[in-house]
């Protein structure tokens, strides 16, 4: 590793100062993710940025809107309400959730044998827009369009309105450290919009505008999904199955959305 | 950088991103903690981290410069074991022994913040620690006796100074 430049920024400032444009940037919050990349020499950094304490963890509320800072372990959103507080105690085993952070779920892409990300879904459902550093200044924006471009960006917080219910369904797992195949978050705002989104699909966690138009009725939404996302095959599931799948797990999260 | 392993302060040389597992391993030459699948998947490199039940496979050492870092050495002396050790020994629960240090750590861990003893926490406490002889009913068996105070941490079973061994081995010089 000669030439390794490991940065350990102290404050929110200072980790945007040393991510510069982010260009040739590793930057390690949990690891989780990272540094098996490091160990099976996917990944050799020149320049890495610890975050571990750059006073980006914790979650504040301000009113009904919540903000999650990047560095905040996934462990600490297990018990938020639906559907965050169930996909967040969805994520790995509870020595992982505490170590792994919403940051690095937000900006994994896809893995070696699946897609990563669980809480992506989670956080769209509930419209949650992100704060971000790096090129062209700090910039606040939906999390759909930083899912869509994370290049040069340095993630800060996510923050939300506490939405008036929540629901999550999901595949189970074969087991703790397997990734989700597919997952269905819901929510319905306060002025009652309801937001659906799936997680564990192509690319990254999507919003499911079709099946949203017709909450109302689960059945029709689940069958109308079918055209909002796309799978692929991996180690965890085919995509066959997946879409097979959809429409069952956007039923169940709306009619447990009917009922919260 | 500097790392207290097991009481003792340690100053630390491997490069700052190399897993803190192969810290321990090979600069420090501590080899409970086990190089498993070395991606987090397997639990057999779990050491406590100030306290904490902690992947060292998946810590790049400078993330834990200054931490406490305990291994299995660290929880009990041979001829003083910890409880979570002494109902692991007394319940069988090794087999072949290479998940047993990352199992005791989290078991540990468990005890520690007041563990229940309940079957069902025990199981999801050690959900991502894979034992490949599945050994897991003796495993789950001695965590739930240790949490029932069922288990002292009085080492019984090896010979105190001046007492024959209790146990005969056949073949065993006397």
């Amino acid at each position: 590793m000669t030439g390794l430049d490991v940065l350990v920024p102290s404050s929110p400032e200072e980790a945007v100062a040393a991510y510069g444009d982010g260009d040739g940037v590793t930057v390690i919050a949990g690891g989780t993710i990272v540094l098996p990349e490091i160990t099976y020499g996917r990944l050799r950094p020149s320049k890495a940025i610890l975050l571990k304490d750059a006073g980006l963890a914790g979650i504040t509320r301000d009113g009904s809107r919540v903000t999650i800072g990047a560095t905040t372990p996934v462990v600490e959103l297990t018990e938020l309400p639906a559907p965050i507080g169930p996909c967040a105690a969805n994520v790995a085993d509870s020595e992982i959730r505490a170590q792994g952070t919403v940051g690095g779920n937000l900006c994994a892409g896809i893995g070696p044998e699946a897609p990563r990300g669980d809480l992506q879904g989670a956080l769209l459902a509930v419209g949650a827009t992100v704060r971000t550093g790096g090129s062209g200044g700090e910039k606040t924006q939906p999390l759909e369009e930083f899912l869509a471009d994370r290049e040069g960006k340095l993630l800060l917080d996510v923050s939300y309105d506490e939405p008036a219910a929540g629901a999550f369904a999901s595949l189970d797992r074969p087991h703790t450290h397997d990734y989700t195949a597919l997952a269905v978050s819901a929510a319905r705002a306060e002025d009652g919009t309801t937001r659906l989104a799936v997680s564990g699909v192509a690319g990254h966690a999507v919003r499911l505008p079709s099946a949203e138009a017709k909450a109302d009725n689960p059945q029709a939404a689940g069958e109308a999904a079918a055209g909002d996302a796309t799978f692929a095959d991996d180690a965890l599931a085919s995509a066959w199955y997946r879409g097979q799948t959809l429409p069952v797990l956007v039923r169940r999260a709306l009619t447990q959305l009917q009922e919260a | 950088m500097r790392l207290t392993v097991n009481g003792i302060e340690r100053g630390i040389e491997s490069a700052p991103l190399t897993p803190l597992l192969y810290v321990l391993r090979e600069e420090l030459g501590i080899t409970s903690p086990k190089a498993g699948c070395q991606q987090g998947g397997c639990g057999a490199c779990t050491v406590l981290v100030d306290g904490e039940a902690r992947r060292a496979c998946l810590l790049a050492v400078a993330a834990v410069d200054g931490a406490e870092i305990t291994t299995v050495e660290g929880l009990g002396a041979p001829e003083a074991l910890s409880a979570i050790q002494t109902a692991f020994h007394e319940h069988y629960a090794a087999q072949c022994g290479f998940c047993t240090s990352g199992m005791l750590i989290a078991a540990h861990a468990y005890l520690e913040h007041g563990g229940s003893g309940e079957r069902e926490s025990i199981q999801e406490t050690l959900s991502g620690h894979v034992c490949r002889c599945t050994g897991y009913v003796k495993i789950i068996d001695a965590v739930a006796a240790a949490a029932g105070g069922e288990i002292t941490s009085r080492q019984k079973w090896l010979p105190q100074t001046g007492e024959e061994s209790p146990v005969e081995v056949p073949g065993a010089p006397a």
